[in-house]
């Protein structure tokens, strides 16, 4: 841990205000260390890289035990037999077919429904259905209400009791930093100005639907994130997939991370450019890349790509992990390339006081050439944003997708995001700390559940929380048993997870107060007694050292 | 042990067999189907060890009784 420091010391390299330390210093490369995970590091799993870090990255992903391993291919091993031989007897009308099938006189045509994913669909997915698409009837903040559904049929359709199940702990929701609220200062900024406006715009941003409101917004995003520019779109979904193909096309390299969320996925395959995937947050494997990159040039034609793009996120929703950003910056620095840094979900959620990823490492936000985030988690409305150089954000009005066809944002949404993003600046004087609420939470509640011995995947500064389930019958099992005790979680399986890698994720909230998480926490250890999901051994892998089956990369070339 | 927890515990394995399985999400008709196959195989496997272990068990007893003591009656009776 003290080694890299030394070395720098010894070598006189001075660290550069973001923190990076110049390239010059030959003993350790590009001022970060390969892997540093020395068997002295290895139960102490605290991966510092050099002087690049400003604060302990705690971030580990525990083995899965090979017990478990072994138990759970046996769960989804019957499960597919059941699976066959329901099939069988569909087929021969053994029993009524539920499920969508080829009509008559598709018959002799390819088969529509025969993959692995509508296999696991009909087959084992069916099962457990009832933990998902749950309804809600109320503001979803740290407690909602749901709506009482039952099955007569084994989760083939759901009918409704009328009933609502009342005050259910929401551990759920990607309210950050509990501004979904139906009552307080946002609510009523956002109702005044529905009365001034309206709702509805009915023009796009380049023709009539630029509102003073609008301008504002983007003024004060700009100064939030401490760029030069921004520009706010009306979905997130689209910012990502609607800029991503104005900034890059064919000829140009994107290096993606291969856990990046789909929007970012979509956006990437949409603008024709040559996609090459790294491992997650793996920075040998982003070295690799863009070293390769650099050396070979485009494919066949051996010139020079146009531009490279690295698409990372802030905080991976599955994961709980947070992207590497100064090994990342430091890499695109000496490879020359461009970085792209989707914020979704740690822009309020990180940092001292909210600025997401790069405040969280004392960074400059000049640094990251684009910065994108969505309005949808912390702040509690709808929208996403980009900032940047002002050139970038004055093209991007121009050429981007989103900017000439879609229409502008909704003015009470505008609304909501000014009131929200200025009581995080602390502007409008009811600083209430969410932020720092949220970091609290966050801290105490990762601890408890290390403490009783559940695998928790993930940096312990993020919000998000996954318990590692494993076995098919106890995701059921799972969000069964919590929403019996009132508290709604949301459980993850196949295909947003690797197979045998289902969880259960939870969000915290600066909205949940200590009772509510202690009440949490209770159930959530009952549960995991009855289930045995207490699987830890305690021993962490850092992230560098995970195994990985999957290619390095693939290619997509036309 | 008393018999309330014993009977629990019971309980309680017979729920993490069910959890470990996945007869937790079968339909009851299914179930009936999972556990006749698996009331069958243990059925079939503690009888077969019944039938041949004891034979087995003779038989080794028999080769290393050949093995160490009887070896010089038994090539006596050979050549004999
Ligand atoms: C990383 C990431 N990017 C983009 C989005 C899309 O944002 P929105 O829900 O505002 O469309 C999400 C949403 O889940 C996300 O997780």
């Amino acid at each position: 841990m003290e080694r890299p420091e030394r070395a720098g010391a010894a070598l006189g390299a001075q660290p550069r205000a973001n923190g990076c330390s110049g390239a010059a210093h030959g003993a350790l490369r590009n001022g970060y260390v390969r892997g540093l995970a020395a068997p002295d590091t290895q139960l102490n799993h605290i991966v510092h890289n050099g002087g690049l870090y400003k604060r302990p990255f705690n971030e580990a992903f525990e083995e899965t035990p090979m017990l478990v391993a072994v138990l759970t291919y046996v769960g989804y091993g019957v499960l597919t037999l059941f699976g066959y031989l329901r099939d069988f007897m569909r087929q021969w009308k053994i029993e009524k077919c539920q499920n969508a099938t080829e009509r008559e006189e598709q018959k002799d045509f390819v088969p529509l429904y025969q993959d692995f994913e509508n296999f696991y669909n009909r087959n084992l997915y069916m099962r457990i259905r009832d933990s998902w698409n749950r309804p809600i009837c109320s503001v979803p903040g740290a407690k909602v209400d749901m709506m009482e559904r039952v099955s007569h049929d084994y989760n083939w359709t759901f009918t409704y009791t009328g009933r609502v199940i009342k005050d259910i702990i929401n551990m759920g929701s990607y309210n950050y930093l509990g501004f979904a609220q139906k009552a307080g200062t946002c609510q009523e900024a956002a109702a005044k100005v529905l009365s001034q406006y309206g709702a509805g715009v009915c023009s796009t941003r380049q023709e009539m639907g630029n509102l003073d409101k609008h301008e504002e917004l983007e003024k004060l995003v700009a100064r939030f994130l401490g760029v030069e520019s921004a520009m706010a779109y009306g979905m997130g979904f689209a910012t990502n997939s609607m800029n991503i193909p104005a900034l890059v096309g064919k000829g140009c390299l994107i290096l993606s991370d291969e856990l990046n969320h789909a929007s970012l996925v979509l956006g990437a395959r949409l603008s024709g450019a040559t996609i090459r995937i790294f491992k997650h947050n793996n920075m040998q494997s982003l070295e690799k890349l863009l070293k390769d990159a650099i050396v070979h040039g485009q494919p066949r034609t051996r010139r020079p790509w146009k531009k490279i793009l690295i698409l990372v996120e802030g905080i991976y929703s599955m994961e709980g992990s947070i992207v590497r950003l100064p090994e990342v910056i430091a890499l695109k620095k000496k490879y020359k390339s461009y970085l792209y840094l989707d914020e979704a979900h740690s822009i309020g959620a990180l940092g001292p006081s909210g600025r997401g990823v790069v405040e969280y490492f004392g960074l400059s936000p000049e640094d990251v050439d684009v910065m994108m985030g969505t309005f949808t988690k912390s702040f509690g409305a709808a929208g996403g944003y980009i900032g940047g150089k002002k050139e970038l954000i004055d093209y991007l009005r121009t050429y981007s997708h989103s900017a000439v066809y879609a229409t502008s944002l909704s003015p009470p949404v505008v609304e909501q995001i000014i009131t929200s993003m200025k009581c995080i600046m602390g502007e409008d004087g009811t600083n209430v700390a969410r932020v720092q609420q949220l970091a609290e939470n966050t801290r105490y509640f990762r601890r408890r559940l290390k403490e009783m011995g559940f695998i928790i995947y993930g940096n312990e500064d993020s919000p998000v929380v996954p318990l590692m389930l494993y076995m098919p019958a106890k995701i059921g099992a799972f969000g069964r048993e919590m929403l019996k005790r009132n508290i709604g979680v949301v459980v993850v399986g196949f295909p947003a997870t690797p197979i045998i890698e289902s969880r259960a994720r939870f969000c915290l909230s600066a909205a949940h107060t200590k009772e509510m998480l202690d009440t949490a926490l209770k159930e959530i250890n009952e549960v995991g007694d009855l289930l045995q999901l207490k699987y830890s051994r305690h021993r962490l892998v850092p992230l560098l050292d995970r195994p990985f089956d999957e290619t390095t990369y693939e290619e997509t070339e036309d | 042990m008393d018999i309330k927890s014993m009977k629990n515990y019971l309980y309680w394995l017979y729920c993490q067999f069910e959890l470990i399985t996945c007869s937790y999400l079968m339909e009851p008709w299914e179930k009936l189907l999972f556990y006749s196959f698996n009331i069958t195989m243990l059925v079939m496997v503690l009888y077969i060890a019944y039938i041949f272990v004891p034979v087995h068990i003779t038989m080794a007893f028999q080769f290393f009784l050949h093995l160490f003591g009887n070896q010089h009656e038994n090539t006596v009776s050979i050549v004999k």
